[in-house]
């Protein structure tokens, strides 16, 4: 028997009494070598910032292993390691900062055979808010990939004019990546 | 798995590796309220307006973070009239239910995560201003992780409803918001629990966001006269599905 999904509802306003805990926005520890700042906001369709929005990142480290518990590939051994981070507050400057590892490369499957295409560098990202009755969902690349970006099938899958609005431009610390819900940079959200 | 003990008794044995799925079923048409509700004012102007593109599930997406250690949950994580020197005001109640997967499957080990009103509707949070009374034994806020039959229990108080300002005497039918991490990036949902028989369904555009009536349903809650603790609390039960396996043509192609 197959059995319907619970719909889902808005995070509405009030979410910061309960999603976030310390340390959130640290997908690695702080002193972690190699560590980046990966900061950016979120636009509505005026252009203005949400300062009150959930952003949930999930990743591989720098080996491209994940944290998951269920044995995926090979499970990552950088101390620390959470691969998920999320900024859930209510106030401050409306920027989201995430401190975590440039992700390396990581197979489209865990039961990939050897020689296959790699998938590029990426983060998955979660985006809520008030007036969202539902998660969007977006990726992550990085500009400074040009040759993996260029072999990556599902950034390829993207209309040429629209692959820019899933690129992270490189900061003194690391890199910017701000999320469009509307406008004419419409960030590429995905059915996943 | 399972292996029958020599008492005839089976016995489940977990293997996380051979039990989580590689690839999800995608939610059907219509499971989901839509991104663009305009009865619901604010999705206007938070919604993409070009059409979502497929993202095939790569391991990215059908791994998924565990965040029992980060959150060393504490047993008044999950009873929330224990988190203040006092005791809140309010109905106490006991809210229960398993998380399963569409195939039935209960999962274990997921986070599930809850905030609320307090019993007068009230959030304790900076910028709610219905002037109803905070309670200052209510953060209303709890945690908990589900046992070995993918359950999840927590005591709390029944939320009131609220005002709010979408449209002219909007107010919220009760309700309990709910976020579950499930095992995969896939299966991420934050929703909201309701109470049977509020009076403010028909008028909610919240609730009426998800068009079809069966599937509103199973955002309502059962009163459980089995789950309650005499002389000490009320009991509702929901039961949350997550998308279990699946996969599409196009996927196993890829
Ligand atoms: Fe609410």
């Amino acid at each position: 028997m197959i059995f319907e999904v619970t719909p889902s509802q808005t995070v509405g306003p009030y979410f910061a009494i309960g999603l976030p805990f310390d340390g959130q926005q640290q997908i690695v520890p702080e002193g972690t070598p190699g560590a980046i700042m990966i900061s950016g906001s979120v636009y509505d369709g005026r252009g203005e910032v949400i300062p009150d929005h959930v952003v949930e990142f999930w990743q591989a480290d720098g080996d491209g292993a994940f944290a998951d518990l269920h044995g995926y590939g090979r499970r990552s051994t950088l101390a620390g390691f959470r691969g998920f981070g999320r900024s859930a507050e209510e106030d401050g400057d409306g920027v989201y900062r995430m401190l975590t590892v440039k992700p390396g490369a990581v197979p489209l499957s865990a039961g990939q055979e050897p020689g296959r295409p790699l998938q590029a560098p990426h983060i998955d990202v979660t985006v809520m808010a008030r007036g969202m009755l539902h998660r969007v969902v977006t990726r992550i690349y990085f500009a400074d990939e040009e040759q993996a970006n260029a072999a990556d099938p599902v950034l390829q899958s993207v209309p040429p004019e629209r692959r820019h609005t899933l690129l992270a431009q490189p900061t003194a610390d690391g890199y910017r990546f701000d999320i469009h819900l509307q406008g004419d940079d419409e960030t590429v959200f995905f059915a996943v | 798995m399972s292996t029958t003990q020599s008492d005839g008794a089976v016995r489940q044995i977990y293997d996380p590796v051979a039990e989580t799925p590689t690839s999800y079923r995608r939610d059907p048409e219509g499971a989901h309220p839509p991104l663009s509700y305009p009865g619901y004012k604010s999705t206007q102007l938070r919604h993409p307006k070009q059409p979502l593109l497929y993202l095939p599930q790569t391991i990215t997406e059908v791994t998924g973070p565990q965040l029992q250690a980060a959150l060393d949950l504490k047993p008044t994580d999950s009873d929330l009239t224990l988190q203040a020197a006092g005791e809140p005001i309010g109905e106490r109640i006991i809210v229960s239910g398993h998380v399963y997967d569409t195939e039935g499957k209960p999962l274990r080990d997921t986070l599930v995560e809850i905030w609320q009103a307090n019993a007068a509707g009230r959030y304790a949070h900076r910028w709610d201003r219905w002037a109803a009374p905070l309670d200052p034994n209510f953060k209303g806020a709890g945690r908990c992780v589900t046992d070995a039959d993918g359950r999840y229990e927590f005591t709390t108080i029944r939320p009131g409803a609220y005002p709010w300002g979408n449209h002219y005497n909007a107010w919220r039918p009760a309700h309990i918001h709910f976020s579950l991490l499930g095992r995969a990036f896939t299966q991420r949902l934050v929703t909201q629990m309701y109470f049977p028989g509020d009076p403010f369904f028909p008028y909610d555009p919240i609730f009426n966001s998800v068009r079809d009536e069966a599937a509103r349903q199973r955002m309502i809650s059962s009163f459980s006269i089995h789950d309650t603790r005499p002389n000490w609390a009320q009991a509702f039960h929901w039961d949350i599905y997550l998308r279990g396996p699946g996969a599409t043509p196009f996927e196993e192609a890829f």
